[in-house]
């Protein structure tokens, strides 16, 4: 059990559209991982479908980057869709 | 005594008296995803037996609850069979008693759908979808230790040695199962058996384990003749009720 990889969990609920991270735990596969993550993490209704990653698969941004990275998309407003006038009759675009 | 009655409560134990060995594993399991399956499986075991002890209480008719059947009968009163009260041992001891019952259980629960009492084939469709993910979870594992490390391997085996003799049980009919399956109510346990070899021999073959040669089964549980366990069991799992009676939350 000190050889089991890092899974991240990602549940989507049955209301939902995407699956959200909840959380992490200890499997030694994939299979081990997904029904690891239903005793943990869907035993109170939480969700109908699971994703598991493997957490070194897993890439993210460095937090030191971002002023880079994120704050030039602050004071853009033309990259915003809200100028845009709907139509009336046009529904669930 | 009534057939039906014997028979709601047999099944009935059978889940209160797992359940209860499940629940001895909380807090105790070998990594924390496995104490909350094993936990998670108990609590489902706790369920079915909730279920099937107020029918038995309704069946009964004498004004007693689910509460007043699971914990005030002694040992002779039970009907489990005698596989559910064995010890826990190590983690694999405890995967192989769950995974010989889970086979049973599931080919069990699949045919009592179809029973002639309503409130019997409902409760075993309901259970079904929960007994089907315990067979899953116990097959695997039987799989990943059996076909594990020369420890694991050896443990398993030992595990499937020991309780051998105990699966004969389950497909034994006495007298009210036989009752029972003949008005069309319960199982007939004949059917089952090569259902169930079938699937154990599977599993058996992909763990790389050898299934015992021994054919001598134990028996008496399902008439109330059980192993010293039953009593330890039910002296933890009963004593609050028996020492303070009538003592609610």
């Amino acid at each position: 059990m000190k050889n089991w990889p890092l899974w991240e969990i990602f549940i989507r609920s049955k209301q939902g559209l995407h699956h959200k991270h909840v959380g992490s735990l200890h499997a030694a596969d994939a299979q081990m991982a997904i029904e690891n993550a239903r005793d943990v993490y869907t035993r109170r209704n939480e969700g109908i479908s699971i994703w598991v990653v493997e957490s070194d698969k897993i890439t993210a941004s460095k937090p030191e980057d971002n002023p880079e990275l994120f704050e030039p998309a602050a004071d853009k407003v033309y990259r915003h869709p809200t100028f845009y006038t709907m139509p009336d009759d046009v529904k669930h675009i | 005594m009534n057939n039906l009655l014997n028979y709601t409560i047999h099944l009935a134990d059978n889940a209160h008296i797992l359940g209860h060995r499940l629940g001895e594993w909380c807090g105790h399991g070998p990594i924390l995803e496995q104490d909350i399956a094993l936990t998670n499986i108990s609590l489902d075991l706790i369920g079915q037996a909730r279920s099937l002890y107020q029918y038995a209480a309704e069946i009964e008719g004498k004004g007693r609850t689910e509460d007043d059947i699971a914990y005030l009968r002694d040992a002779w009163d039970f009907r489990n069979v005698l596989l559910v009260e064995q010890l826990n041992g190590d983690f694999g001891k405890t995967i192989v008693r769950q995974f010989l019952f889970d086979a049973y259980n599931f080919l069990f629960y699949k045919t009592l759908r179809n029973s002639k009492d309503q409130q019997l084939a409902a409760i075993a469709e309901k259970s079904l979808k929960e007994v089907t993910y315990h067979l899953r979870f116990s097959s695997e594992w039987v799989i990943r230790l059996g076909d594990g490390t020369e420890v694991s391997h050896e443990k398993v085996q030992t595990a499937l040695n020991d309780l051998w003799m105990y699966t004969g049980e389950l497909f034994e009919m006495n007298d009210f199962e036989k009752e029972m399956a003949a008005e069309g109510i319960g199982v007939d346990l004949e059917q089952l058996k090569p259902l169930w070899q079938e699937k154990v021999d599977d599993i058996l073959k992909t763990a790389t384990l050898s299934k015992p040669e021994n054919n001598w089964m134990q028996s008496g549980g399902k008439t109330g003749r059980h192993s010293e366990y039953l009593g330890f069991i039910l002296a933890e799992m009963q004593f609050l009720q028996k020492t303070y009676p009538g003592q609610v939350w």
